[in-house]
């Protein structure tokens, strides 16, 4: 943060908690107001640093409720979530969310490259704009998802795989440490899919941890280092092993 | 031929000069042209946002205070701008709760703010007896705007370009990624408050330029026929304003030369860019 008191929301960067690990989830619920029936709950498990894990299960399960709430983007019920050993609220400089494509209003006159910068702006707060080091960033990060070349591009000229490198760069430069991916490979083309498992795979090397929400995790090149599967709200089933 | 080039050129310089050559015109076209930017520039933000609706509404829900300040001797801008702020607020509350399912979804919410307050100032109307007193707040009278209708616009159109460049990248990014701006605590509820609220001082300002009933064309129709060209935000803010400006001088000049209300004029010539500019775009991409 360049000034801390133009921090967003007054959130300003807090310094994680060594021994935690990247999350921690108790007894969550998570319940819409206005509504008795719990979209999730009962649910407990931990992230390690590190670590990967696959967020399974069938439309309506509860998989995007459970990484909006991580995320902060909705409130608990009840039970704690801790990342980095931190609230929620005091970690969004380390938490990137990417929404299903659907969530973005694509037609949105911006390009690629000021999209992808938006993932800088937790960096800048309010008031201050994006500096010679964000730009780098961006570029950096543009030519690591292979997308340099559509940078100038409108984002409503994108096909569904461009969109989802677009979302993955933002959040990579955002410089995130925990990545929560809503169906990240939901109808992209195998380029995409393989593009996107690489750096994926890189990321988990560098010490990020992420939790990728899918339908079948047989879609995914790489190996998770755990399987969450949720049904109706609640966890069905939790895989210790590395799976596909 | 010289004599005759010569006074061709004097008959156009009288003719582009002679309708600035009196005061209330000047000063009309003053108010309309910071009306117009005002207008315009929001009006990209209206659009992308899809607050067209809204827009519109906020145009209609100045008129039970344009009828109290008239009624009561106050300033117009000042009725006008009391009324949109409660109409604002009123929207805000009453659709913010929406993503967690306990609010009405905002076109509703705006449906009834909207009928609601243009209901209540027929109603005011009705109290004062001669109606026709009232016509200029519906159909805009540019001609008699005064130096403190000026001045309001003017104070206006400055916080509204001073509010959209100061928090640029964060209207920017939440106009198509509200998640991620409420992710990273920017907060997409209060920034649509900002906009709804910019909106409502760009909608005082037009309201007495073009009238209630035809504010939301000053607002949506440069905007709209700017979209059709621009493929990116700030080329587009310009070339909304440079739309909207040319839509007022030419309908002025339209106006005065041809006896016509000058609001419609401006609005009807808006329209017919739009028109061109969209068979423009389906004949040449």
């Amino acid at each position: 943060m360049k000034l801390e008191w133009l921090a967003y929301g007054g959130r300003h960067l807090h310094a994680p908690d060594p021994a935690a690990p990247a999350l921690q989830v108790r007894d969550l619920a998570v319940g819409y107001p206005g509504s008795e029936k719990p979209v999730l709950s009962g649910v407990n498990f931990t992230l390690p640093i590190g670590s990967r894990l696959a967020l399974v299960g069938a439309n309506g399960s509860g998989k995007s409720t459970l990484l909006k709430t991580i995320a902060g983007l909705l409130p608990c019920r009840s039970g704690a979530i801790a990342v980095f050993g931190l609230k929620v609220r005091a970690c969004h400089h380390r938490t990137s969310y990417l929404p299903q494509r659907e969530e973005i209003s694509w037609n949105f006159p911006v390009t690629v490259e000021r999209f992808v910068l938006g993932g800088r702006y937790v960096h800048c707060g309010w008031l201050t704009s994006p500096d010679a080091t964000d730009h780098a960033v961006v570029a950096e990060t543009l030519d690591q998802l292979d997308i340099t070349s559509i940078a100038k591009n409108p984002i409503d000229q994108l096909s569904g795989g461009q969109q989802q490198r677009v979302m993955l760069a933002r959040a990579l430069a955002q410089g995130s440490d925990l990545l929560l991916l809503d169906e990240p490979l939901n109808a992209v083309d195998g380029a995409t899919r393989s593009l996107v498992g690489d750096v994926l795979a890189r990321l988990q090397r560098e010490g990020k941890s992420m939790i990728v929400s899918t339908h079948d995790v047989g879609t995914h090149d790489q190996p998770f280092d755990r399987v969450l599967t949720l049904e109706h709200g609640r966890v069905r089933e939790v895989n210790n092993e590395s799976a596909r | 031929m010289r004599v005759l080039a010569e006074s061709t050129g004097a008959l156009c310089a009288n003719f582009i000069m002679e309708p600035w050559a009196m005061g209330f015109m000047r000063m009309g076209l003053g108010a309309a042209l910071v009306a117009g930017l005002s207008c315009a520039l929001l009006g990209v933000y209206v659009v992308y946002r899809r607050l067209a609706f809204a827009g519109e509404a906020m145009s209609h829900t100045t008129l039970p205070g344009l009828v109290v300040a008239q009624m009561h001797g106050f300033s117009l801008a000042a009725g006008a701008l009391a009324s949109n702020v409660i109409a604002a607020i009123g929207i805000n509350i009453l659709s913010s709760g929406m993503a967690r399912r306990r609010g009405v979804r905002e076109d509703a919410a705006i449906g009834v703010v909207f009928t609601g307050m243009f209901a209540l100032g027929v109603i005011l109307m009705s109290f004062a007896g001669n109606r026709s007193d009232f016509l200029h707040l519906l159909f805009g009278n540019i001609l008699s705007v005064t130096r403190g209708d000026l001045w309001f616009m003017i104070g206006a159109g400055f916080t509204i370009v001073a509010t959209l460049l100061l928090l640029h990248k964060e209207l920017e990014l939440s106009s198509y990624d509200a998640h991620y701006a409420d992710l990273i605590g920017i907060g997409s509820g209060r920034l649509r408050l900002v906009i709804l609220t910019l909106v409502a001082l760009a909608v005082v300002s037009g309201v007495q330029v073009v009238g209630v009933i035809l504010t939301s064309a000053l607002l949506i129709t440069p905007a709209a026929t700017a979209a059709l060209f621009a493929r990116r935000l700030v080329p587009m803010l310009f070339l909304s304003v440079a739309i909207s400006w040319s839509a007022i001088i030419t309908g002025l000049y339209l106006s005065y030369y041809c006896s016509l209300p000058p609001g419609a004029a401006i609005v009807a010539l808006a329209s017919l860019i739009f028109v061109a500019a969209w068979v423009w775009r389906r004949v040449f991409g």
